[in-house]
C-alpha cells in the first residue's frame, strides 16, 4: 500500500519517501505486535508435541492436526479412518452462526431502513437506543438471556399467561437458545453498516422506479438491495465471524450437546486438561475457513460493481 | 366531470398542505393533448409539489386530478401511466444504459428481449446508441440527461412530466437540448408537462406556460399572450424585462385610458377592464417597444436625459431620467437598419412608444 499515495504526482511522494519509515513505524508496530506475533506462535504451537499439564513440549508433531481429521483408535494404532467428532462441531458452528446472522438480517435491515429514513434529527437518538444494551457486559447480558428464556422465565410466563402455550416451551439448551443468544450479542454489528449504507441511498431512485411501473416489493428487490448490497455484506461478516468464534453463548445457552468452535478452542487452554497443540490448531483451521469466505464474499463483491 | 379526450391532464382545486405551510392553493388547470405545457415561477411556487401529484409522490390533500377523464390522484405512482424525468435524473447506477431505458417496459411485463429491443430503439431517437452498455457514471451530464430522457419515453407514457431537466447543463448544451426536446415532443405526440423557471426557456419551447407564484396560478395561456398580455404586476414583472410604472388614471374615454405619471408626464394606452378614472396602478412598458429620438416625434413623447448607455451586443440599453419623474430602459436592436440612434449620456433625448407598448395592470 506504500506507493499507494504516488497517484498525486510523483513530486509529492519523493517529499515523504523520508519521513515514511518513520510515519508507518506505529501501524507496523500495532499491526506486528496485536496481529502477527500471536497468529505465528499460534500457528507454531500448532506443530508442537503437547505437555501433560497444559502447554507445549518443542518437538514438532503433525499430532495436533492429524487428531482433529483422524481416528486412529483407543492406542493409536488402528488404520486411520475420518474423525467426524470435530468436523461435525466445525460445521454445527458454521451452520449456527449462518442462522444466527439470517436473524440478524431478517431484524436488522427493517431495523437499519426504519432508522434511516426518520427525520435526521431523529436518527442519533435511535442509533444510541439500539447501541444502548450493548453497553452491558456480554457475559451480563447472555446469563440474563437465560434467565429470560428459561422454562420458569418471564417469557414462558407471559406466553402462558395470555394462553398462548399451555406448557413451557424448552427454549435453553437447544440451538435456538444459542441462536437468539448470538443473534442479540452481535445484532448492532448487523445493524448499524445497513443504516450507514441506507442511509446514503438516493431514495429518488425508488421514485424513479416506482415511476417506471415498479410495484414496492421490486423496488426493494431490484433497486434498494443492490444499492446497499456492501452494507448488508459488511453486516453479515461482522455478525458472522464473531458468532462462529463464540463460546459464552453456546455454553451458557446452549447446554453440554451444543457445543461451538469457540468452547472447543478454549477447552484446551483452560486449566492442566488441556491441549495447547490442538486448541492451536482448531484455531487455524478456523482462520482459515473464515479467510476462504471472507475471499469468496471479497470476489462476488467486485463482480458486482463490475 | 372533464370526459374531453383532448384534455390531458385536468387538475381541479388541488390543494397541497405541508402541516400549517399550504404549498398549493387551490390550483385548477387543464393541460391538452399533445402539448407542450410549462410550468413558470419562481423558486418555491410549488411547481415540483404540482409534478409530484401529476406522478403520485405526494398526496393531493385536497382537489381531483384527472387524466383523459380518469381520476387518477388515488392511485399509487406505478399505476399511473405517466413517466418523470427526474432533475437530477435518477438513473440506477448498477444498470447499464440500455438496462436503465428498459426497466419500464420489462415492469410493464414486456420480455427482456422485446425491452432491450424497444430501449436500443428510444437510445437512437436520442443519439445514444454507442453508449448502450455504458454505465451512468460513465457518461457525461449531458448523455445522463438524455438517457434519463430516453428511458422515461421508452415505455410511451401517455404524459411526460419534465422537473427542470435542463438546469444542470451548460447553457450551449441546454440551448441544443431545447431545440431537442421540443422536436421530439411533437415527434412523440406524448403531452409534455416541464418545469423551469427560467422565462426564457418557458418562452420559446411552450405551446402554453401557466405562470405561477407563491402556490397560485398567475396567468395560462400562449407565450405571445403572456408576454404581450401580462394579466397583473407580477407576471409582467417575472417575463422578460420591462419598465413598471406607477400611474394614475385621470380618464377613461372611447375604450383609451389617459394616464399621468410621476413629474406629469401624460400617457394613454387601451383601458383594462376593472380599472377607472382616479385608480394609482401599475404600467408596464416593454424596453423594446420603446425607442428614442433626439426630437419628439409625437404628442406623447416622454423628455429625458440619457443617464447610461449599456452595450450588450446584440442589443444596446439606454437608461434615461425622465425630467422630474421616474427611470425609463430603452433596448434597441444594434443595427444599423434599425432605429437606433446612440445616444451618449447626458444627451437630452425624447422617449417615444410603439402602439400598444403600454398596459395597465393590476395588481
Ligand atoms: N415535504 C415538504 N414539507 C414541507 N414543505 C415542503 C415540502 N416540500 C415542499 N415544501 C414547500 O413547498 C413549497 C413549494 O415547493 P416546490 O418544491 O414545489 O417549489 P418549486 O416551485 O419546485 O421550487 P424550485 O424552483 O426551487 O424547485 C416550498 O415553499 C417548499 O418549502
Ligand atoms: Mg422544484
Amino acid at each position: 500500500m506504500a506507493g499507494g499515495g504516488a497517484t498525486g504526482g510523483s513530486v509529492q511522494a519523493d517529499t515523504y519517501r523520508e519521513a515514511r519509515t518513520w510515519l508507518l513505524l506505529p501501524a507496523w508496530l500495532v499491526l506486528g505486535i496485536l496481529t502477527l506475533a500471536p497468529l505465528t506462535i499460534m500457528l507454531v504451537y500448532s506443530f508442537l508435541t503437547k505437555d501433560f499439564r497444559g502447554g507445549v513440549v518443542w518437538d514438532f508433531s503433525l499430532a495436533a492436526y492429524d487428531q482433529f481429521f483422524f481416528d486412529r483408535g483407543l492406542f493409536g494404532d488402528d488404520p486411520p479412518r475420518i474423525e467426524w467428532t470435530y468436523i461435525g462441531i466445525f460445521w454445527r458452528s458454521i451452520w449456527q452462526a449462518g442462522l444466527a446472522t439470517l436473524l440478524s438480517l431478517a431484524v436488522g435491515f427493517p431495523t437499519a431502513y426504519f432508522i434511516a429514513t426518520r427525520p435526521e434529527r431523529e436518527r442519533a437518538l435511535w442509533v444510541f437506543l439500539v447501541t444502548i444494551p450493548y453497553w452491558v457486559n456480554l457475559l451480563i447480558r447472555t446469563v440474563s438471556m437465560r434467565f429470560l428464556l428459561r422454562n420458569e422465565g418471564p417469557l414462558n410466563d407471559g406466553l402462558m399467561a395470555i394462553g398462548v402455550i399451555s406448557e413451557p416451551l424448552a427454549i435453553v439448551n437447544t440451538n435456538l437458545a444459542v441462536q437468539l443468544g448470538l443473534f442479540y450479542s452481535y445484532l448492532p454489528f448487523m445493524v448499524l453498516p445497513i443504516y450507514a449504507a441506507v442511509e446514503r441511498y438516493n431514495f429518488a431512485l425508488s421514485e424513479a422506479a416506482a415511476d417506471l411501473y415498479a410495484p414496492r416489493w421490486t423496488v426493494l428487490r431490484r433497486i434498494l438491495l443492490p444499492a446497499v448490497r456492501p452494507g448488508i455484506v459488511a453486516g453479515c461478516i461482522l455478525v458472522f465471524v464473531p458468532s462462529l468464534g463464540s463460546f459464552l453463548a453456546p455454553d451458557l445457552l446452549g447446554g453440554a450437546r451444543n457445543f461451538m468452535i469457540g468452547s472447543l478452542i478454549e477447552e484446551q487452554f483452560k486449566g492442566n486438561a488441556g491441549n495447547w497443540p490442538f486448541g492451536a490448531a482448531a484455531s487455524m483451521i478456523l482462520l482459515t475457513l473464515v479467510l476462504i469466505l471472507l475471499m469468496v464474499l471479497a470476489r462476488q463483491s467486485r463482480k458486482g460493481e463490475a | 366531470m372533464p370526459q374531453d379526450r383532448d384534455i390531458a391532464i385536468d387538475v381541479r382545486d388541488a390543494v397541497k398542505r405541508y402541516g400549517t405551510f399550504t404549498a398549493l392553493k387551490r390550483i385548477s388547470l387543464s393541460i391538452r393533448d399533445n402539448e407542450f405545457f410549462t410550468l413558470l415561477g419562481p423558486s418555491g411556487c410549488g411547481k415540483t409539489t404540482l409534478l409530484r401529484m401529476i406522478a403520485g409522490f405526494e398526496e393531493v390533500t385536497e382537489g381531483t386530478i384527472y387524466l383523459y377523464g380518469q381520476e387518477i390522484d388515488r392511485l399509487p405512482p406505478h399505476k399511473r401511466p405517466v413517466n418523470t424525468v427526474f432533475q437530477n435524473y435518477a438513473l440506477f447506477p448498477h444498470m447499464d444504459v440500455l438496462e436503465n431505458v428498459g426497466f419500464g417496459l420489462e415492469m410493464l411485463g414486456k420480455s427482456r428481449a422485446e425491452a432491450r429491443a424497444r430501449a436500443g430503439d428510444v437510445l437512437e431517437m436520442v443519439q445514444l446508441s454507442q453508449f448502450a452498455s455504458r454505465m451512468p457514471y460513465q457518461l457525461s451530464g449531458g448523455q445522463q440527461q438524455r438517457v434519463a430522457l430516453a428511458r422515461a419515453l421508452a415505455p410511451r407514457p401517455r404524459v411526460l412530466l419534465l422537473d427542470e431537466p435542463l438546469s444542470a447543463l451548460d447553457l450551449k448544451l441546454r440551448k441544443a437540448m431545447q431545440v431537442e426536446l421540443k422536436h421530439l415532443q411533437r415527434e412523440t405526440g406524448i403531452t409534455f408537462i416541464f418545469v423551469t423557471h427560467d422565462q426564457e426557456e418557458a418562452l420559446t419551447m411552450s405551446d402554453r406556460i401557466a405562470v405561477m407564484s407563491e402556490g397560485e396560478l398567475q396567468q395560462l395561456g400562449e407565450a405571445r399572450e403572456i408576454y404581450e398580455r401580462p394579466r397583473n404586476v407580477f407576471v409582467a414583472d417575472f417575463i422578460g424585462d420591462t419598465n413598471l410604472m406607477e400611474v394614475t388614471v385621470d380618464r377613461i374615454a372611447g375604450g383609451r385610458a389617459q394616464c399621468h405619471l410621476g413629474g406629469g408626464h401624460k400617457l394613454t394606452c387601451d383601458a383594462v377592464e376593472g380599472i377607472g378614472a382616479g385608480a394609482r396602478v401599475h404600467m408596464s412598458l416593454r424596453p423594446e417597444r420603446l425607442f428614442l429620438s433626439a426630437r419628439p416625434v409625437e404628442e406623447e413623447s416622454l423628455s429625458g436625459t440619457v443617464r447610461e448607455m449599456i452595450y450588450i451586443g446584440t442589443d444596446i440599453t439606454t437608461v434615461v431620467d425622465l425630467a422630474d419623474g421616474p427611470q425609463f430602459t430603452v433596448r434597441s436592436s444594434n443595427s444599423t437598419r434599425g432605429n437606433a440612434r446612440v445616444f451618449e449620456p447626458g444627451a437630452k433625448v425624447a422617449v417615444n412608444m410603439e402602439p400598444g407598448a403600454a398596459r395597465l395592470l393590476v395588481d
